[in-house]
């Protein structure tokens, strides 16, 4: 526990600010990717691909921005909660509206 | 908790780790409120697809990319200036506290001109114009106001808060080895950010 502690406070202690301008340059070109493919109509695809490419700019910021990546694995664990209650909220309401 | 700290050897009681963990579940909350605004809306534009997309039509694209991109970058600045208080560069955190306060004003002036421009053609909660188009274009723009509003407040508060810290950074209350205020402060503009990266394509780009 003391030693994976000492790990985790030493990678959280250093991070080049490299890594921050990588995640940066990543978003801007997936933001670039999501306003292309909007102007084209892939009927139902459009709203998946621009939630997919949302999902992984999220991502990016979660783990790098936010420390995710190096935080104890505890708050990952805390995070997949939070998101699966309100997956489960959302898919409880459309069993409701799909059949309207 | 931190290096700086074991190296003096003190004993402070502190503990960074429960701070984190405690503005995480403060984030949850703010999961759960625009959470549920998320699920309104994919119910609404499920029920009134057409309208949604006309009404998304109104909207202006340049505007929401142009935000997006000054608000990505000033989550790349916040996150700069926590790497830079860690590495002890006590002025170039500043700095990068400031530019994302900065980046967060152009924010607002551009969401402000986004606004007035729609209300200046009459549509906004109530208005005549608005109340003569079907209930999903209604529907749309009700919730278009309700959330980048709330976001946009959002954005203020996170403005509020960066500043406090910047004012702890210059006068040494939050140094390299005790940062962890800034770094809550940064998972709130973070999440802010995050927020935004759902709006954008579900409001702006749905044409």
């Amino acid at each position: 526990m003391t030693q994976d502690h000492h790990n985790h406070e030493t990678q959280h202690n250093h991070p080049g600010y490299g890594i921050y301008f990588l995640v940066w340059f990543a978003l801007l070109v997936l933001t670039g990717i999501t306003v292309t493919v909007a102007g084209i109509d892939f009927g139902n695809l459009t709203v998946a691909t621009a939630l997919t490419v949302a999902c992984i700019k999220s991502y990016l910021v979660l783990t790098i921005f936010m420390h995710l990546k190096v935080e104890n694995p505890v708050f990952k664990v805390f995070v997949w909660v939070a998101l699966f209650f309100l997956i489960v909220s959302l898919v409880l309401l459309f069993t409701d509206y799909s059949f309207i | 908790m931190s290096t700086a700290e074991h190296a003096a050897g003190h004993h402070v009681h502190r503990d960074d780790e429960g701070a984190r963990l405690g503005m995480w579940l403060f984030l949850f909350t703010e999961l759960l409120l625009f959470g549920g605004m998320f699920i309104i809306y994919s119910v609404y534009r499920y029920v009134h697809q057409a309208e949604f997309h006309l009404a998304a039509k109104e909207l202006n694209t340049l505007f929401g990319t142009f935000n997006t991109i000054i608000l990505l970058t000033s989550s790349l600045t916040m996150a700069l200036s926590i790497a830079a208080i860690q590495k002890d560069k006590k002025a170039l955190s500043v700095f990068m506290q400031l530019i994302t306060i900065l980046f967060a004003a152009f924010f607002m002036v551009n969401k402000y001109f986004e606004w007035s421009a729609k209300i200046h053609h009459g549509i906004y909660p109530g208005s005549d114009e608005l109340l003569m188009k079907s209930n999903g274009e209604i529907l749309f723009f009700g919730l278009y106001y309700i959330m980048t509003g709330l976001h946009g407040l959002h954005v203020i508060i996170g403005v509020a808060v960066i500043a406090y810290m910047t004012v702890g950074t210059v006068k040494g209350k939050i140094n390299s080895g005790s940062f962890v205020r800034l770094e809550a402060a940064g998972l709130y503009w973070h999440l802010v950010d995050i927020i935004w990266i759902f709006l954008f394509p579900l409001f702006y780009l749905i044409t």
